[in-house]
């Protein structure tokens, strides 16, 4: 009863060549030998770590694999998402395993899309010192120092427009010196903007009113009664805009 | 950056470009539309759904005796985790009004539905909240919005596109709420693509009849799943969430209803148990079962988890001898092979061609067909492109779009796949992708009706992991609007059914029927399930794990 059903690997994952080309990373330390052309994500689990934490969707979009590595003789402390980073020689790597989150508890009903807003909920926003380190940081290459700005200065469509692909890895909110968590500013920003300052849509407003007034109640029983040849006709019938 | 080898493919592709531009422009289809027969034909000797071991027999359990697909006969043939005999029930480690499993797009619509409705609810995650395909759909959501469509006609797409196999009332409940739930998450926060006037920037998807995917350029699921997180990390106190601590287990009481499910934390590898009143499935579908040996577009946790312990629980399955593939994966580069490449590439006039530079197929089949007639160029027209570790994929031009939408177009609305590409040296605006099917989406599940219920009292299931909504294949972007429309109604059934109901004593005797099953049957097996998460560890880094006894220390 121990053994785990076997799950086929992914072409991408295939046993070690002897013949392949590989690069040296450290693995919180330890030396790997792994494919050269691996990401992190797979340079670690083709060294044989199962990973729990520091995985999600793999493909760039929920931040799960934030990690901070350096280069060999390079002062600098680098960032990025594991699973959409290249390895590189010497490569020394640490994950993330979570971000402390520093996240206000709000009624988004209750708010207003205004700097006010901003102050009361993140008042350390105003703390920024403008050092850029949190542009830096970001994997998805965002302008955030500019959107943290934006923020600053109550804009809240720049705050949107500007972190709109922010995976929320956190990688600003570690580095920042003033201790902002840039990634729940911009969410904030996102969502005050959809709530409150999108346009709205009149045909919405109408179909709603339609579907609450029971317009396609006949067309919807003519179809679900029907025959699936009959169905099947008409639907090959239809006309496409 | 391609390699030089691939060069006067690429050349073609450019040459053939303005022709194929000129006929986008005319407005008629780029390639004739599939007829009847032509869809069956391709998907009876392309699809592998089609090929003959792809199915087995389940010999135990609700579904006995009904021809499934292997990967997942295989998984529910399988030991539980648990000794049942271990677990006193008589003081459970938890006790809440609704036990929602797995915290994707409907555990979340369903947590803030169940609040809204006046009940608290854990939600039981194995990763993080959030950590889930919801947050990895790009495209878009399907609603009848426009003046143009309606929620009848979305019905006649959807059904089209699942071979008539769905259940009525399901796609009748989807499709009437679509626009009122375009304004629920846009009263919650979403930021919808808009046209100036405020009307919704709409375009196709595959299967449909009228434009009607709303997007939020190509993060749509992220923005959306991150408005429905935020709303219930907004209300801690109604809202328990637990991480890395999935369920294994459905707990039952002595009357055969639901009453709560057995977590394990990954971490500390304690067992806990939690008393619920209702208890809702929300733990998403399989791509991580790599079924058929096939590359996924899904998040690392998906592997069929709440399925497995449903269906020991005596849950009714629902074809589950379907499965989706996404026509276009990524082929090339190596390191992101199988990536979801959104259909709205496609909706946008992205075109799939050949070697030669080539339209083979309508761009915008549902997406079974789409990727049967991939298939069918690579394996047996021999016309896909072979990639340096021996892939074979064909171009999504994207290039076209800029050409049809204008220029910048491609950056402010596919800016996740620009990004995705340029790490290794393609711009997707000059360049082609090279795209193959890459495993995407479970079309069956544990059966509901329109209210979410399953046949077991106390159980709803809503999102991938139920079925009967989308037939034997979903069309894109309606998905993300099945989430969302069943997990809130989920969270609102679960919450009246938890008001009344009163538990007997709590069981977890069918854990040891099932096993018992598996006895009579002469299933003879080492496999436990849910198996939680996929391997990826190499053959020879096995072969050195040599731990001959686990004691609880290290392995």
């Amino acid at each position: 009863m121990a053994t785990k059903i076997e799950v086929k690997r992914k072409p991408a994952q295939k046993t070690q060549e002897k013949n392949e080309e590989t690069k040296t990373v450290y693995i919180m330390g330890k030396a790997h030998k792994v494919p050269a052309e691996a990401t992190i994500m797979g340079a670690i689990e083709y060294a044989g770590y199962q990973i729990k934490r520091g995985a999600g969707c793999r493909e760039g979009f929920c931040g799960a694999c934030a990690t901070v590595y350096r280069l060999p003789g390079d002062y600098k402390i680098y960032t990025g998402l594991a699973c959409a980073t290249l390895v590189e020689e010497g490569m020394w790597l640490a994950q993330l395993p979570a971000i402390p989150p520093q996240k206000a508890v709000y009624d988004i009903n209750k708010l207003e899309p205004n700097v006010e807003t901003i102050q009361v909920l993140y008042p350390e926003v105003f703390r920024c010192v403008a050092c850029n380190t949190c542009t830096k940081a970001c994997p998805q290459d965002l302008e955030v120092m500019d959107y943290i700005q934006a923020a600053k200065r109550g804009d809240i469509e720049m705050l949107m427009d500007l972190s709109f692909d922010c995976v929320s890895c956190g990688l600003c909110a570690i580095r920042c010196p003033a201790e902002i968590t840039q990634m729940n500013v911009g969410l904030l920003g996102r969502r005050l903007y959809g709530k409150y300052l999108s346009k709205e849509t009149k045909q919405l407003k109408n179909r709603i009113n339609e579907i609450k007034e029971h317009k396609f109640d006949k067309e919807f029983k003519r179809l679900m009664e029907m025959k699936k040849d009959q169905l099947k006709k008409e639907y090959y019938a239809r006309d496409s805009e | 950056m391609y390699p030089e080898y691939m060069t006067p493919s690429l050349e073609k592709v450019a040459q053939t470009r303005n022709k194929r531009y000129e006929m986008a422009k005319s407005g008629k289809p780029v390639f004739p539309p599939m007829t009847a027969d032509q869809r069956e034909e391709v998907l009876n000797r392309f699809h592998p759904d089609y090929e003959t071991d792809s199915k087995k027999k389940v010999r135990i359990g609700p579904n006995k005796g009904e021809i499934l697909t292997t990967e997942i006969s295989d998984l529910l043939e399988a030991h539980s985790r648990i000794k049942p005999d271990l677990f006193d029930l008589s003081n459970p480690d938890y006790e809440t009004d609704v036990l929602i499993i797995g915290g994707g797009g409907a555990g979340c619509a369903a947590a803030i539905e169940a609040m809204n409705n006046g009940v608290k609810s854990i939600i039981s995650t194995k990763l993080r909240l959030g950590d889930a395909n919801s947050m990895m759909s790009q495209g878009g959501m399907q609603a009848a919005v426009s003046e143009t469509d309606s929620p009848p006609r979305h019905y006649l797409d959807i059904v089209g596109g699942g071979h008539f196999d769905n259940k009525p009332e399901l796609v009748r409940a989807l499709t009437e709420a679509g626009p009122g739930i375009v304004k629920w998450l846009e009263e919650l926060g979403v930021v919808w693509d808009k046209m100036e006037d405020g009307s919704m920037y709409l375009l196709h998807g595959g299967g449909t009849s009228r434009k009607r995917m709303h997007s939020a350029r190509d993060y749509t699921g992220a923005i959306i799943l991150r408005t429905l997180m935020d709303e219930v990390k907004n209300n801690p106190e109604k809202v328990i969430i637990l991480e890395f601590m999935p369920i294994i287990e459905l707990i039952m009481d002595e009357k055969g209803r639901c009453a709560g499910g057995v977590i394990y934390n990954m971490e500390t590898e304690e067992y806990f148990t939690v008393k619920a009143k209702a208890t809702i499935i929300t733990t998403g579908g399989y791509g991580r079962l790599h079924i058929r040996g096939f590359d996924t577009t899904n998040h690392y946790g998906a592997t069929a988890d709440g399925l497995v312990m449903a269906y020991r629980a005596g849950a009714k399955l629902l074809y589950m001898d379907s499965v989706q593939y996404h026509p276009t994966g990524a082929a090339f580069p190596e390191q992101i092979a199988g990536y979801l490449i959104t259909e709205k590439i496609r909706g946008a006039g992205g075109q799939p061609l050949n070697i030669d530079g080539e339209l083979f197929v309508f761009p915008r089949e549902p997406r079974d067909v789409e990727a049967s007639a991939l298939m069918r160029e690579c394996l047996e027209h021999k016309k896909g492109i072979i990639t340096p570790s021996g892939r074979c994929g064909v171009w999504l031009d994207s290039p076209l779009i800029e050409i049809i939408q204008g220029e910048g177009y491609v950056n402010k609305q596919f800016p996740a796949m620009h990004h995705q590409f340029i790490r290794y040296g393609i711009d997707i605006t000059k360049e082609p992708m090279l795209v193959y099917p890459s495993l995407h989406y479970q079309n069956g599940g544990i059966e509901i009706n329109e209210k979410t219920e399953t046949n077991l009292p106390g159980l709803y299931v809503a999102g991938e992991a139920s079925g009967g909504v989308h037939g034997r294949n979903r069309l894109m972007g309606n998905s993300v609007l099945d989430y969302n429309v069943f997990g809130r109604r989920a969270g609102k059934e679960a919450a009246h059914y938890a008001k009344s109901a009163k538990l007997g004593k709590l069981t977890l005797q069918h854990i040891q029927d099932y096993e018992n099953q598996l006895k009579a049957a002469r299933i003879k097996t080492d496999s436990i399930s849910p198996i939680l998460l996929p391997s990826y560890t190499p053959e020879d880094v096995l072969k050195r794990q040599l731990t001959a006894c686990y004691e609880g220390t290290l392995r």
